[in-house]
């Protein structure tokens, strides 16, 4: 079974972000970097299917400049067998320029299964992997919290609003992972000693056309400073009438 | 002409809320450009029935679709259906909600037209031939203004971003053919696994008790439910502590990785507030946090907090609740 996963690199959410002086990007001064969180779970889930099935092999993908190289390793460490990188000058935001770049890469490569994070924890489009399924022609399920291969079909269920859908479906396909699939696993000593060995390719990302950008990066206006009306069970005649009265949602 | 096209999302033959605010916002743009407001209406047979909703919200245009095969969400049928009718049209500017189902449909379609999407936008503004929008990202903590170029430009437009508007409309109605069979799909759904389906939609609720790791056990959330049903127009949530434990399915969890609501009034209930959380449900109107611990980093975002235990609190705010409404 050959699996691919495509992986974003992108900055620890924790903390507060400030503005770079252009405006249009966040500032990178002290910021942590690393796998974005729901590529995390389908990097994860790839290595235990293949690790059930006894046999098959994980290739991860990412396109951006050469500081992806890092975060291709930490993959590699974490079991998977190859890397590929995808190299440009700087990450689009649109994600069907990103989508057309990764699609050219997986196109051929004779994956069984191709895996996505449900969205990317920065851009926060939801949008690459639906756009390279449809692509490619492939059949697709996104947000899959849990996943199996077995006789060459897929089952997953995927969550949607109010509840969850069971779905199967043939092989080869396209997924993306929602949380609740597995924590990812921290790369051993000995994992990592071995990525260093392993086949890391650069080369350069045939990008689609880009007509989304970034024109501006704010922070949201800060909510009023919250507001403590009191103590205990003492405090409620004061926040219902508040919600009747200020608030006027009862 | 500079027309606006509206995937209007249904779910169990009804048009859904988020539908209508996605035609307040193709309403206003389209009398920006002085073009019309077309709305795609699928479902299951009886579906044209609610045609009429859609136009006294504004659209001047109802394309029905009805179809026994779309009782439920077909992923590459609506696909196909949308993608034609964009084709077909020369829309300006095509609209679909950032909920679940639309979220899974939108870039389809767009990849089928070979086009881009602007997804999960708070605004849109036309700006000459681009389309100028907000975005939400980095977890909510950073707001992304965008520019969407090429005609026609698709967007989503996230749940409780844009009001829904009454705005009355004779509404012509056409009747539209399913271009590809929802049975041809690869992907087979086996079983839907639907919570309560009685119980208000965490997107479509006007109020959300929610509660989290405080309640300290899967039975307590017992009072939550009960305040819940003293508002009578609630929904019930979770942290992802709560739903970790199994205390409350997956589906009822609220945050980055969960679903993000706006409700008018959310009331959070031992819960701590984690960013991951407030990802989620900081852009709701009115807040109130209920916690033992001042300290919690929910009383930043709670317009009314009270430091509290919640076994002594919560029961004390569902009878006064109850009474206020009788009252009412
Ligand atoms: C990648 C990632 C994604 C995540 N996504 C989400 C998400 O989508 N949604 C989400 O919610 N979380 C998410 N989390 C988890 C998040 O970081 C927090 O761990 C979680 O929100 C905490 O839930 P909680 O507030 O219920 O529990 P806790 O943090 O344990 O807080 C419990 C609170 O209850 C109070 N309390 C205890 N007893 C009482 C009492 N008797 N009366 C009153 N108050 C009491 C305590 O003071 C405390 O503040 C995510 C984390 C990560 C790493
Ligand atoms: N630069 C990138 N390199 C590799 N994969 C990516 C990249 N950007 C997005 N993806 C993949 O596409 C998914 C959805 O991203 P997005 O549409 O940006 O939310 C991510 O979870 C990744 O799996």
């Amino acid at each position: 079974m050959k699996i691919a996963v495509c992986i974003k690199r992108v900055p620890d959410m924790e903390g507060s972000f400030r503005i770079a002086p252009s405006g249009t990007a966040v500032d990178e001064t002290g910021l942590k970097w690393d796998i974005s969180d729901f590529d995390g779970y389908a990097v994860e889930a790839a290595l235990q299917l293949t690790e059930k099935a006894g046999a098959g092999e994980v290739t991860v993908i990412s396109l951006g400049t050469d500081v992806v190289q890092g975060t291709l390793r930490k993959a590699l460490s974490m079991g998977c067998a190859k890397a590929v990188q995808l190299k440009c000058d700087q990450v689009p935001f649109d994600p069907f320029a990103i989508a057309s770049a990764l699609a050219a890469e997986l196109q051929g490569g004779g994956y069984d299964l191709v895996m996505f994070g449900k969205m990317s924890i920065d851009s926060a489009n939801g949008a690459v992997g639906l756009m390279v399924a449809d692509i490619l022609g492939l059949p697709m399920v996104h947000g899959c919290s849990k996943l199996d291969i077995a006789s060459g079909k897929g089952t997953a269920r995927r969550e949607i609003e109010g509840g969850g859908e069971l779905v199967s479906f043939p092989l080869p396909a396209v997924v993306s992972i929602d949380e609740g699939i597995a924590r990812p696993r921290y790369p051993s000593l000995k994992g990592i000693m071995a990525a260093k060995k392993k086949p890391l390719e650069a080369k350069a990302a045939q990008l689609g056309p880009v007509r989304l950008t970034v024109v501006k990066m704010e922070l949201p206006a800060a909510r009023a400073a919250g507001r403590i009306i009191g103590e205990g069970a003492g405090a409620v005649p004061e926040l219902v009438r508040l919600l009747q009265t200020e608030a006027k949602v009862i | 002409m500079p027309n606006i096209l509206v995937v209007a999302e249904t779910r169990g033959g009804e048009p859904r809320k988020v539908a209508l605010e996605a035609l307040a916002a193709a309403r206003s743009l389209a009398d920006q450009v002085g073009g019309a407001v077309h709305a795609i209406l699928a479902g299951p047979p009886g579906m044209a029935a609610k045609a009429a909703t859609l136009g006294a919200h504004g659209a001047d245009v109802v394309a029905i679709t009805e179809h026994a095969g779309l009782a439920n969400y077909d992923a590459e049928s609506m696909a196909a259906l949308v993608a034609a009718r964009v084709q077909g049209g020369e829309y300006r500017v095509v609209i679909f909600s950032a909920s679940a189902q639309g979220k899974d449909l939108a870039p389809r379609t767009a990849a089928k037209l070979r086009s881009t999407l602007a997804g999960d936008v708070t605004s849109i503004v036309i700006d000459g031939d681009a389309l100028v929008v907000t975005h939400p990202g980095y977890t909510g903590k950073v707001i992304q203004t965008l520019r969407l170029s090429g005609t026609p430009a698709l967007v989503s437009v996230r749940p409780g971003a844009f009001t829904v508007t009454p705005v009355a409309k004779a509404g012509t109605v056409e009747q539209v053919a399913l271009p590809s069979e929802p049975g041809a799909s690869r992907v087979v759904t086996t079983e839907t696994v639907l919570g309560d389906t009685r119980k208000l939609d965490l997107g479509e609720a006007p109020v959300i008790v929610s509660g989290g790791r405080g309640l300290k056990a899967p039975e307590h959330f017992k009072l939550v439910e009960d305040l819940a049903a003293a508002f009578g127009n609630a929904a019930v949530g979770a942290t992802r502590a709560v739903t970790d434990e199994g205390w409350r399915p997956h589906s009822d969890q609220i945050g980055q990785t969960g679903r993000l609501v706006s409700p008018d009034l959310y009331v959070a209930v031992g819960i701590s507030g984690a960013i991951q959380h407030l990802a989620g449900m900081r852009t709701s109107r009115c807040i109130v946090a209920i916690n033992k611990d001042k300290e919690a980093p929910i009383f930043k975002v709670a317009d009314y907090g009270i430091v509290g235990d919640v076994f002594e609190v919560v029961p004390a705010l569902t009878a006064a609740v109850a009474e206020a409404r009788k009252s009412h």
